[in-house]
């Protein structure tokens, strides 16, 4: 129920219905992003359905290798329905997916769904883990840099603040994934080096994904804060002589989470795909390590499984991202069009 | 782009960025041509430590790390150019040209980009190496295709601002065709924002193309790029790390080369029109001078507000405000007026420098640190855009109440109910349901009226209006100023209006003031100002120019002294 949600975080008046003016704007909201989420989940369905046919030349002998008995190039054809017209494979393909039926590996003979299952809760791990990380580390630093320096105070601290986070910014994660296991796991030898077998597995990975992202998005949260301490309604917060703690964060924190996840919402969505190659780094057992092996060994139906996941994600990322703006800020629900 | 603040770090940015480009440039160049011999050739001194024959040590094949990574930058950087190439010349392409295209297309496009943006680049590159099979030459297809998007998308944006304005329209009716109405009027105005997108993607496309060359989908042996390089010394990476640390090193050199240049060509971007880092704003007292005004309620002696330039904006001014008066300051924009009401409600922007030789309230010494709650409660505020002055994220009642709470010690319940019972006695309609809607629920004179109430609630000795009328409509303005005339007859509340109208003033105010350039130039009562009888030419010209509002104003004062509260 969004109207008690806004109410615990803001503190206001508890317990609520819902104003009328309140509710045509979420049911707007729900018209408008339900149209971006059909469109996003069709294009992502068609662009998987396409790896298939557009591979150059014949699929089957691109899979199987020009040096496949026709026989077995004749029984893929059969199990793809390569025969068929185009049209009626992206039936067949939408029905099995309506049916949670993406196909079988040609490696490993098994439904793609349940390599899926078995994969998905260790690459999601890294993910919203290292989201969740970014955020919280992210923004109360931006945002502290950001009041500490608001109006020109102390220039020695903004300045090495933009040089050190501009620098920690363009670290790429695999990299810095690769630096963390020769000091964490190889020099002090305190954290393992990959797999995830124990619980502390998952923290360097993490990190690793976490940090440029961090930097990236405090420096958004930092200009923000600027942007949002200039605003007219924390004159008149200012007017109401409160103290520093109620002035940033009840009157300046809310929006600059907006502005921040409008702008951070990219960010994030990006940090999937650097969750991806991560996984190699650290041998890590997710979805990320089992597609590119897929690409390699050329395993269509895994490839189209987990690019269908992996893309559903990003789908949901963005919309959460949405709907936590629509709670901060109920101007945006009636928002620009997205995806 | 994010708004930088720092502009002064920006051409060391750049210069450092395109030093560092210049590096790499070079050791793109003739690292290939006198290194590959040592890159490239297998000897049986295998996986030997830095020393002195090898700077880095060797690989597993007895090959120069050193020599491999520098001569590894070439291959790098052709692959990143290229891709980044393929994504901006299409993805400006399309960005450009679905607006010469029919809207429905249009709309259609820009819908497509905007889901595809939303999904990680990465994607879009798995599904393109899954097609085309790994290699290096489909991994730059599909990092170059995965960046599309992103340039059509800001393209169309950039576009979309330029597309309307007169010069386009002109060139379309003259029938330019489309392919020169681009390159030559859309282009350019564009080419900025592009330049400093250029740059930070090219970092990203560097750091993709490497990245599926580390997972194995990109360069595959024997040629090698930096990514290729950092997968071959993942095996070995217990025994050999600097294997590993060297083609790292130069991956983060690079994106750091093209974050610094694309920072610092957005700095420049962004530079124009930026006012210096400025200095803290700071209250002093001026010695000298014994109070001018001692007996009334509000003093200001000898007032002047500096930028932080050292320009002058008020100009030592003193001014008095007594018990149960309404004073007016009027004046253009630009006047000072604005400066001078927030200087003494103590909310002067960073960066103003203010000094008076006697700022009171009361018995308040306003040039002396003042407990927050005792501030809030002697000086109501009453703002000019009632759309900018509430907190769009916080809800109508937390707004309204909160000095009420926070200053006064009310429970939320009591203080709820007080607001409510204040705006329903200035006729507001559902007051419960108005404190639980956000701002942008109300309308800007319902906003004016609220904030009026709610500025009562502590009974303030006085109010501090800046232009509370400006953004409201002909017939808002009139029940906003019968509030303001209701509350200082019915509790004799000192008011300090500002206005450059002076309509309004003639008749709500007992004296008026006049500003102009930071001075006051003139002192009238507000009968003196209603019967003409003004001196000053400045003033007379402001006269001249306030349409006769005589008539429908003595027609409110009639109405408002009929509906006091």
């Amino acid at each position: 129920m969004p109207g008690e949600t806004v109410s615990a975080m803001t503190g206001v008046i508890p317990r609520l219905q819902m104003s009328k003016n309140r509710g045509a704007g979420w049911s707007a909201f729900w018209r408008r992003r339900l149209t971006g989420l059909v469109l996003s989940i069709g294009l992502l369905v068609l662009l998987t359905f396409l790896i298939v046919p557009l591979i150059p030349g014949d699929p089957a002998i691109a899979i199987l290798g020009t040096n496949a008995r026709p026989a077995s190039v004749n029984a893929l054809r059969e199990q793809l329905h390569l025969s068929d017209p185009l049209w009626s494979q992206f039936v067949s393909y939408i029905n099995g997916l309506l049916h949670l039926d993406i196909g079988e590996s040609f490696r490993y003979k098994t439904p793609v769904i349940d390599i899926i299952t078995t994969k998905l809760p260790y690459t999601a791990q890294l993910a919203f883990g290292s989201i969740a990380l970014v955020l919280v580390v992210a923004v109360p630093l931006g945002m502290g840099i950001g009041v500490l320096t608001r109006g020109g105070r102390r220039n020695a601290l903004g300045t090495g603040f933009s040089v050190i986070a501009g620098f920690l910014a363009s670290f790429p994660a695999y990299v810095v994934g690769t630096l963390l296991v020769i000091v964490f796991a190889i020099w002090l030898k305190v954290l393992p080096a990959g797999g995830a077998n124990v619980a502390t597995s998952s923290v360097l990975p993490i990190a690793a994904l976490a940090l440029g992202p961090i930097f990236a998005v405090a420096r958004v949260v930092r200009a923000e804060t600027y942007t949002v301490l200039k605003q007219d309604f924390m004159r008149t917060a200012r007017g109401h002589r409160l103290r520093a703690a109620r002035l940033y964060l009840v009157h300046a924190f809310p929006n600059l989470l907006a502005s921040t996840l409008t702008l951070a919402g990219l960010i994030l969505a990006g940090l999937l795909g650097g969750a991806i190659v991560i996984e190699t780094v650290f041998s890590y057992p997710g979805l990320g390590s089992e597609v590119v092996q897929a690409i390699i060994y050329k395993d269509y139906p895994v490839i189209q499984g987990i690019i269908l996941v992996i893309g559903s994600i990003a789908i949901l990322i963005n919309l959460l991202i949405d709907v936590i703006l629509g709670i901060i800020d109920p101007r945006t629900l009636g928002g620009s069009d997205g995806a | 782009m994010p708004k930088k603040s720092q502009t002064a770090r920006s051409p060391i940015a750049l210069t450092t960025g395109l030093a560092m480009a210049a590096v790499l440039i070079l050791i793109a160049v003739f690292a290939p041509i006198f290194l590959s011999g040592d890159a490239n050739t297998l000897t049986a001194a295998v996986r030997e430590a830095p020393g002195a024959s090898h700077f880095l040590g060797t690989d597993q094949f007895g090959r120069d790390v050193f020599a491999r990574t520098l001569v590894a930058t070439r291959l790098t950087l052709i692959l990143a150019v290229s891709a980044t190439i393929m994504s901006v010349i299409i993805g400006v392409f399309i960005g450009g040209f679905i607006w010469l295209a029919p809207r429905k297309f249009r709309d259609l496009v820009l819908r497509i980009i905007d889901s595809s943006v939303a999904f990680p680049s990465l994607i879009l590159a798995l599904v393109i190496a899954a097609i085309l099979g790994p290699g290096a030459f489909s991994a730059v297809i599909a990092i170059g295709v995965a960046g599309i998007p992103g340039f059509a998308r800001i393209t169309s944006n950039m576009v979309a601002g330029v597309i309307n304005r007169d010069y386009v329209s002109t060139a379309r009716l003259l029938g330019v065709p489309g392919a020169r109405l681009f390159t030559r009027h859309l282009l350019p105005n564009i080419a900025s924002p592009l330049l400093v997108l250029i740059a930070s993607s090219f970092a990203l496309t560097l750091l993709d193309i490497s990245s599926l060359s580390f997972v194995g989908l990109g360069v595959q042996s024997p040629e090698y790029d930096f990514g290729r390089l950092l997968n071959e010394a993942l095996p070995s990476i217990y025994s050999h790390p600097i294997e590993a640390i060297a083609p790292s090193f130069m991956l983060i050199f690079s994106g750091v080369a093209a974050m610094m240049i694309g920072d610092g060509l957005a700095a420049r971007h962004e530079a124009r029109g930026h006012a210096p880092a400025s200095a803290r704003k700071q209250a002093v007292r001026l010695v000298g001078g014994s109070p001018r005004f001692p007996d009334a309620l509000v003093e200001v002696s000898g007032l002047t507000i500096t930028d932080t330039l050292g320009n002058q904006l008020v100009k030592g001014i003193s001014f008095s405000i007594n018990q149960g008066e309404i004073v007016g300051l009027v004046g253009e924009s630009g006047s000072g007026k604005s400066l001078t009401a927030m200087s003494l409600a103590g909310l002067l922007a960073d960066g103003l420098g203010m000094n008076a030789t006697a700022l009171r309230l009361g018995d308040l010494d306003l040039l002396t640190k003042i407990p927050d709650a005792k501030l809030a409660k002697e000086i109501g505020l009453v703002y000019q855009d009632p759309g900018t002055t509430y907190n769009p994220a916080l809800r109508m009642g937390v707004q309204l109440t909160e000095v009420a709470r926070v200053h006064l010690g009310m429970a939320r319940r009591d203080a709820d109910a007080s607001l409510i019972a204040a705006l329903g006695n200035i006729r507001v309609r559902q007051p419960e349901e108005r404190m639980r809607q956000h701002p942008h629920q109300l309308s800007g004179g319902m906003l004016q009226r609220a904030t009026i109430a709610s500025s009562m609630v502590t009974d303030p000795s006085l109010i501090i209006a800046d232009e509370p009328t400006t953004a409201l409509d002909v017939t808002v303005q009139a029940e906003v100023l019968r509030e303001f005339k209701a509350i200082n007859s019915g509790k004799g509340t000192s008011m300090l209006f500002i206005t450059h109208d002076l309509g309004i003033v003639q008749e709500l105010c007992d004296r008026v003031l006049v500003m102009r350039s930071g001075e006051i130039v003139e002192r009238l009562t507000g009968d003196q100002l209603k019967r003409g009888e003004v001196t000053h030419d400045y003033t007379r010209r402001l006269l001249e120019t306030t349409p006769t509002m005589t008539s429908p104003l003595s027609r409110l004062t009639n109405t408002i002294e009929k509906t006091e509260i």
